[in-house]
């Protein structure tokens, strides 16, 4: 796999990618979608849609899921429940516009995709929530980080540990570059 | 309860920890995970909180060799609008009364 990432130019942020990448970020992205999109449809209720509120959310089974949709009370069930019904339908949404707006760019058939300033957070969000389902799949912890990185190529998680890893090349490239962005882009200035 | 959002609440918060005013026991913990970047926490700490890139940092750190660190203190309410923005950037928080 080709290896670019993200790069400032010009004070833009700038993503290089061949056909195969952005079709396999465009395919992981497109099954983060189907995982944490809203498991009712908003017309369902739509006055508690309209609302975001969602009176059936409980804690996800999917470890997965679980992880990019977290209690927010470490040791109050009832107020996790709460929490739950009030933001999770909201946070869904979130977690698909992002994503959305990234197969959208991806769509475009070119090498060369600038990414908005405005949109560096959702194209951070996107890559960081396929990471988190990713990497829970593959039960990827700080101890067993160094035995998927020398897994065999015929073990079944070798492709999936391989993407996993290239994700977070695209992430880090892409936070490096939103510091850049943060600190004093100069006007025209190219730092390629 | 307080919309979620994932702008900015303010730019600038209380830099000590110590001062705790009684209005204000409520804390959110941002919990150590194998997955999320440390330039990532970084980034959201100084994003979202408005946290400089010193703070922002020592923050992660302690996440990262501590398990866990309190990233803002407020009333519940802020609190849960706080957890939902992490949240919302993947980062693994909780809230709690601050004992």
């Amino acid at each position: 796999m080709a290896v670019h990432g993200f790069r400032r130019s010009g004070g833009r942020v700038v993503l290089r990618v061949d056909e195969i990448e952005r079709g396999l970020l465009a395919h992981v992205l497109d099954q983060l979608v189907e995982l944490v999109a809203p498991e009712t449809p908003a017309d369902a209720d739509p006055l508690a849609a309209l609302v975001s509120i969602d009176p059936d959310a409980t804690r996800p089974d999917d470890p997965a899921l679980a992880r990019l949709l977290p209690d927010a009370y470490a040791d109050d069930d009832e107020a996790s429940a709460e929490f739950r019904r009030y933001t999770e339908r909201s946070l869904r949404e979130q977690k698909v516009a992002h994503a959305t707006l990234v197969i959208a760019a991806l769509s475009a058939d070119e090498r060369k995709i600038v990414v908005a300033d405005q949109d560096v957070p959702a194209w951070l969000g996107a890559l960081n929530d396929a990471r988190l389902a990713l990497g829970t799949r593959l039960g990827i912890t700080e101890e067993t980080h160094h035995i998927f990185a020398s897994l065999d190529e015929d073990d079944p998680a070798f492709m999936a540990y391989n993407v996993y890893d290239w994700l977070t090349f695209l992430q880090e490239t892409l936070v490096q570059a939103a510091f850049g962005l943060r600190s004093e882009p100069p006007p025209g200035a190219d730092l390629d | 309860m307080a919309p979620v959002s994932t702008a900015p609440v303010e730019l600038e918060r209380p830099e000590s920890d110590a001062v705790v005013a009684p209005d204000r026991p409520w804390i959110t913990i941002v919990w150590n995970d194998p997955v999320n970047l440390m330039s990532y926490v970084t980034y959201v700490f100084m994003t979202y909180f408005g946290y400089t890139k010193e703070k922002a940092e020592k923050l992660m750190w302690d996440v990262h060799h501590e398990g866990r660190a309190v990233v803002s203190h407020g009333t519940r309410e802020e609190m849960e609008v706080d957890v939902a923005a992490m949240h919302s950037y993947g980062l693994w928080a909780t809230l709690q009364k601050d004992d």
